[in-house]
């Protein structure tokens, strides 16, 4: 792997990082992604608990990976819990940093949610929820555009953006499954064409 | 079969059976989304098992989207809450988290070995392409729940696409767009409401 870090956390350690995260999941309004640059700053910059590769990896392996991309946070916490001593610190650093993020938010989601429901009928609720819809509407393929936009070198890169138009057309017009999509992806990039 | 507050609005509709199924459903979820969920949540839970309509997903997504934290974490969690109340909200977490992570933890022992492989990295990039086509897809499918929005399809079109260009085109801070065109958005639905 890259050059490893060697460190030693106290609890102290152990629960500013818990800290840290907490604070992080009430500022993640647009998802866990938008606290990626405060994240960096903290675990590279501020504390030195992982390598910049490190860092870059967790977002990489966790966009690959099937499941939630917030799973990147649980890499992080695994890798800084690898630079303290190995597998079991690795594991403490992932329930650590997972629950962070996770607990203050969906404690939240949960209590708006249920009151939403069960006002579901209330002009304002009603309001809230058929007015946000175009904004969260443009939103989301604002994120995939940025998403493919990623990579910014037009005259080498135009082949990713082919990728990503001709497979928004083939899910927006056919009922083809999402998962021959993804493998054509891997092999066209594995085969270099894109 | 359970008397917790939140109840589906519609009981014809197709819906989960049990806290299991909520549990399994998510976890196979969670396990076709490579670089993201979403359109996976989209794909099956409204087009194939029909357990929300376009429109009811596009409620629930505001929702999800609005309040902090992951947007499909939060997703789940309300859906899993709008069947079984808090039990179900905790199986649909668990469902969408326990297995990816297990399998991303894998994955991240076995990138430290092949990660400087150039077939790989050309698999991960020509994968994040099709991730990000999907997700515009996504985003076009549901643009036709906007059909039956009090707004009216003209005012919806005009309101995601200013809303896009901010975002994707001008790069707005994300908190600036949602208060101000979200707040003008919510306050012209207020008002078709009470007319």
């Amino acid at each position: 792997m890259t050059t490893a870090l060697q460190l030693t956390l106290g609890w102290s350690d152990w629960l500013s990082l818990f800290l840290h995260y907490l604070l992080l999941s009430l500022l993640s309004i647009g998802g866990a992604i938008s606290t990626v640059p405060d994240m960096h700053r903290y675990l590279v910059t501020q504390q030195h608990w992982l390598t910049d590769p490190q860092f870059n990896a967790s977002i990489a392996i966790a966009q690959a990976a099937p499941g939630p991309n917030v799973l990147f946070i649980a890499l992080m916490g695994w890798h800084v819990g690898l630079n303290a001593g190995g597998v079991w610190c690795g594991l403490l650093g992932v329930a650590i940093t997972m629950v962070g993020i996770l607990l203050p938010s969906t404690t939240l989601t949960y209590i708006a949610a249920s009151w939403g429901h069960r006002n579901r009928e209330m002009r304002p609720v009603r309001a809230f929820k058929l007015g946000m819809a175009p904004i969260v509407i443009g939103l989301l393929i604002a994120t995939g555009w940025i998403l493919a936009s990623s990579h910014n070198a037009p005259a080498t890169d135009w082949p990713l953006w082919l990728v990503a138009a001709v497979s928004a057309l083939i899910v927006w017009r056919t009922r083809l499954h999402l998962l021959w999509l993804l493998a054509a992806g891997a092999l066209l990039g594995w085969f270099g064409y894109v | 079969m359970n008397s917790s507050p939140p109840s589906p609005p519609d009981p014809t509709r197709p819906q989960p059976q049990s806290l299991t199924d909520l549990f399994v459903s998510f976890t196979l979820l969670a396990l076709q989304g490579f670089g993201g969920v979403l359109a996976i949540v989209q794909h099956e839970l409204v087009e194939k098992k029909r357990w929300l309509s376009k429109e009811e997903f596009v409620e629930e997504w505001a929702v999800a989207q609005i309040m902090p934290g992951p947007n499909v974490v939060n997703l789940s969690l309300m859906i899993g809450n709008r069947y079984f109340g808090l039990p179900g909200a905790m199986a649909a977490l668990a469902g969408m988290l326990t297995v990816p992570l297990l399998i991303i933890l894998l994955l991240a022992l076995v990138y430290a070995h092949v990660g400087g492989h150039p077939g790989v990295a050309g698999a991960l990039r020509g994968m994040s392409a099709v991730a990000a086509g999907l997700i515009i897809a996504t985003g076009l499918r549901l643009f036709g729940a906007l059909k039956s929005n009090p707004l009216g399809l003209r005012t919806c079109t005009v309101l995601s696409v200013l809303c896009f260009a901010s975002i994707a085109i001008l790069h707005w801070p994300l908190l600036y767009v949602l208060l101000s065109l979200g707040g003008v958005s919510c306050v012209l639905a207020y008002k078709k409401l009470g007319a």
